[in-house]
């Protein structure tokens, strides 16, 4: 029987467990965290359909209800080597290569390590950490899970900006990538700012709206329907703090071809996703490192779970951004294609 | 007075904290349609009166949500001065979110005019 590592219990770790597990292929499922889904329990509610966050993470941690699945959490990862880079000898016993996982040994890894959000301090003019009322849409999600948003004085705030592509699209932050989740992230946050506080005005900046996925638009004309969210097309160029607590924001409305200002209660900078520390380090330390520290597969069309090591696959979003959804199945397809491997 | 040449330039900056937006709201009761613009420009690109005078029936609306009203008056003779439309209703029929635009003229007017 080949011993099966899974690095991550996040949604794509978590779906691949659940299926090799099924499939009677034992699995240890390595986690750096003190629980699985930590993405997603910080979460209020999900989109396109709201759906419980805490709910959607219940049902995805009963999968690992299976005595084929070893789940190891607080337990992180550091070292992953395969024997055709460190050439130690157990390679030779059965012709393939073998894993080092940290001291253990392994036939077969899947990487499923994940995002980390962009760290809004590096991205200065917009005050992250200087002026109290600039947020990241991370602690925004907090106080909307916690029923409990105001501004830097502790008082329901009168209007709130969110501002999108913050460390994506960005040469000046080093990542020109888009991180897909933003757009409809900010969309989805001014509705429950919106239900939360009714005369809370919102206004969110995009450079472009990306509402790619099914039920992405159909929010966003709610949003400007039912809630009164206003958009307006313009990247806000910095931010500054007045003396009682809250933030001015300078942007080009573009679509009249004006400077506009603007105060507001609360900043919101939706933080884009890179590559987490582990994706990093593991996919370096295997030659498998991609683009902006990104895990790189084989081939982006028909190989998207295989990567050029052998034994090693790749699921989720130490790969790309990717939504919970293109996760779960991401790691469902890795799962059998790990099973056809074997 | 000797006149040295100076004058004093108003800021261009279009300033959301001073903006009254008493009117603005009254637009939005009116034609609730208002709301769902994405500033695509399809108005604009059909607009009878913007094929022959530099009218722009979007850009009007954008001023008119950003509270710049004063650059709606019809004695300015700019590119958004509402008098130039001639209610024709094409606008409304190519607005792929439903905005009731004829509509919205109509009451900008009314509501500039008060
Ligand atoms: S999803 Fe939207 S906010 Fe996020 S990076 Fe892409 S365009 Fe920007
Ligand atoms: S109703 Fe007015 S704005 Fe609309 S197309 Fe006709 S002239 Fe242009
Ligand atoms: S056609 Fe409709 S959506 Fe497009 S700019 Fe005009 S009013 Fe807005």
């Amino acid at each position: 029987m080949k011993k099966i590592a899974i690095l991550g219990a996040g949604p794509a770790g978590i779906e691949a467990a659940a299926v090799l597990a099924a499939n009677n292929c034992p699995v240890t499922l390595f986690e750096k965290e003190a629980q699985p889904l930590c993405n997603i329990t910080d979460k209020a509610f999900l989109f396109p359909n709201f759906a419980d966050a805490n709910e959607v993470a219940a049902s995805l941690r009963a999968k690992l209800d299976n005595p084929n699945i070893t789940l190891r959490c607080s337990t992180e990862v550091t070292q992953l080597t395969p024997s055709y880079i460190a050439g130690f000898q157990e390679e030779s016993l059965t012709g393939t290569p073998v894993w080092k996982v940290n001291e253990e040994l392994y036939d077969i890894v899947l990487l499923a390590t994940g995002y980390t959000p962009f760290d809004a301090h590096r991205k200065e003019e917009l005050g992250y950490g200087i002026y109290p009322g600039v947020h990241t849409s991370l602690e925004m999600e907090k106080m909307i899970k916690e029923g409990n948003i105001v501004n830097s004085l502790g008082e329901k705030p009168k209007r709130i900006v969110f501002l999108q592509c913050v460390g994506s699209r960005d040469e000046k932050s080093g990542n020109h990538y888009c991180s897909k989740l933003c757009c409809v992230t900010a969309v989805k946050q001014a509705i429950e700012v919106k239900k939360q506080l009714p005369d809370c005005e919102a206004y969110v900046f995009y450079m472009d709206l990306r509402m790619w996925g099914q039920g992405f638009e159909e929010m966003y004309r709610t949003a400007q329907q039912e809630y009164g969210v206003s958009f307006v097309r313009g990247r806000i160029s910095e931010a500054g703090g007045t003396f009682d607590g809250r933030v001015q924001i300078k942007a080009e409305d573009t679509l009249l071809g004006r400077p506009l200002k603007m105060t507001s209660d609360l900043l919101v900078l939706m933080v884009g996703m890179e590559a987490s520390k582990g994706t990093r380090e593991l996919a370096t330390q295997c030659r498998i490192c991609g683009e902006y520290g990104f895990a790189q597969s084989k081939d982006p069309h028909l190989h998207d779970c295989q990567s050029e090591a052998p034994g090693l696959f790749v699921a989720g979003a130490c790969k790309r951004p990717m939504t919970l959804t293109d996760s779960v199945n991401d790691g469902r397809s890795a799962a059998y294609e790990i099973l056809t491997s074997l | 007075m000797i006149n040295f040449g100076y004058k004093i330039s108003t800021p261009r900056s279009i300033d959301m904290d001073s903006a009254d937006s008493r009117l603005y709201c009254q637009l939005v009761e009116a034609v609730p349609s208002y709301r769902y613009c994405i500033g695509c420009g399809g108005c604009t690109a059909t607009c009878s009166a913007g094929q022959f005078t530099d009218f722009n029936i979007r850009k009007a609306h954008f001023l008119f949500s950003r509270r710049q009203y004063d650059k709606l008056a019809s004695d300015t003779f700019t590119d958004t001065d509402l008098n130039k439309c001639m209610l024709c209703g094409k606008c409304s029929l190519v607005c792929p979110r439903g905005v009731n635009t004829r509509g919205l003229i109509l009451q900008m007017r009314k509501l500039l005019l008060k």
